[in-house]
């Protein structure tokens, strides 16, 4: 139970991360550095008297901003060469970040404390902070779906991921929509960011932990697919909670780093993906 | 031998030879300590050069062949009573057999699909040694400080030590000169250019990428196990540590991909920089940020690095600077 509300939230960051990818076949490396972005704003605006829940909002808008700052700067350039060029102008903005949260913040462990309330379902009990940020993540997929598949802008990012030529012979202002979808992406990965940090304590390195996971997390879904990587969210959220009580928890990553692997070897497109 | 008419040739052995003999003036072991680090840096980018930049295939995890090797050296010295010589080398042996079959599975990916299977396959090796009690778990493996003892003391076996490490990268650079120049080199090129069309004109690319990916490991093994010989000890953090493999590609960048003389002079140049920042105290913080800046820089403005520039400027340099 506690796997599943957990995967919901692995779920988003991957969204986020595999956002990205299908747009603009970019694989974001400072993903994990943003997504401790996220902890550290919330960590702001709840220390400036917010509530955790009402600061997902601006967090929100300023991971959105930073998104297509990033964009602009270190990927539109590079962006139509090989592959090695993105990873490391990605990579290169994930040093930058980490650097100057190291600097402001140290890298010692922050909490946000809360008061939390602990809920009692038919012997499984859950705490409020895991209902409301899996119920969060939930919310944000819906908006995204409804964003891509229900308005004008949505579309043409859809159009964009399917062939930018073509897109762009339609009158689509494609380097627009690109710096809009990595925004969306940046934004996804804050938000998780933002919402893990109301579960667990969290540095500013703890950004590569929830890296690698939203890329297992991805890749079981199929590397740009977007409902595929929340449901491979669940599946990396289900795997932790049962495996948990009969392992120490320090193997779990080994586990999923094999499975990762594994996966990336037999089922490149992930497991419910069909032909790219 | 042809090799030995080859300017370049000479040039090498003459900078690994400075390498060898500059710290022994008046016995200088600061300078040494500086010397062995841009040494190992030099060490591992221009064995990662021989993926990225000849094969084309970006190896973000290089690290865990230089961490395997330490591992494995100090497990055979420390708890089998091997002597170091032979440690070293059966753990470039046992990490490049190691990474060539890993090879012929993970080089089936492609592009970023690769990339994010070696970030993987380092962190799954540093996680399962961190818990892996034979090696110590998470506390690593301590050298009893008697094994220094049969090497002529303490201060000895440093300088000893010193000197294999300046050999392995001279044979780096050889070997990346080497490659270059084989009919293997230039099928790697073409897979780097093409890699459909090299197989349409009959490379054959499966192997060739599973031997330059196993050739890339043995030297950096060999380096990991010399040292954390050196060092005394092994802990999983500082031998996996992603950090480390992600700066050699910065230092590949920055030299310039696919020559030889880039990755040396980028690590070189790494090497000082980072030193500085370190010792400056209002950077410290931020070398980090420094040298992410430069390397987005370099990526952005120059992407075939301060060789790429060179060739640019003074064509010509190209005869004489591979």
């Amino acid at each position: 139970m506690d796997g599943l509300l957990i995967g919901l939230v692995y779920g988003l960051a991957a969204i986020g991360l595999t956002l990205i990818f299908g747009v603009m076949d970019v694989v974001n490396l400072a993903h994990g550095a943003i997504i401790a972005l996220g902890m550290f704003f919330l960590y702001l605006f709840f220390g400036a008297g917010l509530h955790p829940y009402l600061s997902l909002l601006p967090v929100a808008i300023v991971g959105f901003f930073l998104g297509v700052i990033v964009y602009q700067i270190a990927v539109r350039r590079i962006i139509n060469g090989p592959p090695l060029m993105s990873l490391l102008a990605t990579f290169a903005v994930s040093m930058i970040i980490v650097g100057i949260g190291t600097a402001l913040w140290s890298t010692s462990p922050y909490n946000i404390n809360f008061k939390v309330v602990t809920y009692t379902l038919g012997g499984y009990t859950v705490t409020s902070a895991r209902l409301v940020s899996a119920v969060a993540a939930v919310l944000v997929t819906f908006g995204l779906y409804f964003f891509l598949y229900r308005t004008v802008l949505g579309k043409a990012v859809r159009a964009v991921a399917n062939n930018r030529e073509a897109a762009e012979l339609m009158g689509i202002p494609s380097q627009q929509i690109l710096a809009i979808s990595f925004g969306i992406g940046t934004m996804l990965a804050m938000l998780s960011g933002a919402l893990i940090a109301t579960l667990f304590p969290f540095t500013i390195l703890s950004g590569g932990v929830y890296e690698l996971k939203s890329f297992v997390a991805s890749v079981l879904g199929g590397l740009g697919n977007p409902t595929g990587a929340l449901l491979g969210g669940i599946i990396l959220g289900l795997i932790e909670g049962s495996v948990a009580p009969f392992i120490q928890v320090s193997w779990t990553n080994v586990i999923e780093f094999v499975i990762f692997v594994l996966i990336l070897l037999f089922f490149p497109t992930g497991l419910f993906g069909g032909r790219r | 031998m042809k090799a030995l008419k080859s300017p370049f040739f000479w040039l090498i052995l003459a900078f690994t030879a400075f390498f060898a003999l500059f710290p022994l003036q008046g016995n200088n072991v600061t300078l040494r300590e500086t010397l062995v680090l841009s040494a190992i840096y030099i060490i591992l980018a221009a064995n990662l050069n021989l993926m990225i930049g000849y094969t084309g295939y970006v190896n973000f995890g290089s690290i865990v062949f230089f961490g395997l090797g330490g591992y494995l050296t100090l497990w055979l010295v420390a708890d089998h009573g091997w002597n170091v010589y032979l440690a070293v080398l059966l753990a470039g042996a046992v990490t490049s057999l190691l990474t060539l079959a890993l090879g012929f599975g993970i080089l089936r990916l492609r592009g970023a699909y690769f990339a994010l299977a070696t970030i993987g396959v380092n962190e799954a090796v540093k996680d399962f040694v961190s818990n892996y009690e034979p090696w110590g778990g998470s506390e690593g493996i301590f050298l009893p400080f008697s094994t220094y003892k049969a090497m002529g003391g303490a201060a000895h076996a440093l300088w000893t030590v010193y000197f294999l490490i300046v050999m392995v990268m001279g044979a780096s650079l050889l070997l990346s000169w080497y490659v270059k120049r084989s009919k293997f080199g230039l099928g790697l090129f073409a897979i780097r250019e093409d890699e459909d069309a090299a197989i349409v004109l009959g490379v054959k690319a499966p192997t060739y990428k599973a031997l330059a990916y196993s050739l890339s490991a043995f030297l950096p093994a060999v380096a990991g196990g010399l040292y954390f010989f050196k060092n005394g000890s092994v802990v999983p953090e500082e031998a996996f540590n992603l950090h480390l493999s992600i700066e050699s590609i910065v230092m590949v960048m920055l030299g310039g991909q696919g020559t030889v003389t880039g990755p040396a002079v980028g690590a070189f140049l790494y090497e000082r920089l980072r030193g500085l920042l370190l010792t400056t105290p209002s950077l410290s913080n931020f070398h980090l940020v420094i040298a992410g800046v430069l390397l987005l820089l370099i990526i952005l403005f120059a992407p075939g690095g301060l060789m790429g520039w060179l060739y640019k400027r003074w064509p010509r340099v190209r005869g004489v600077l591979e």
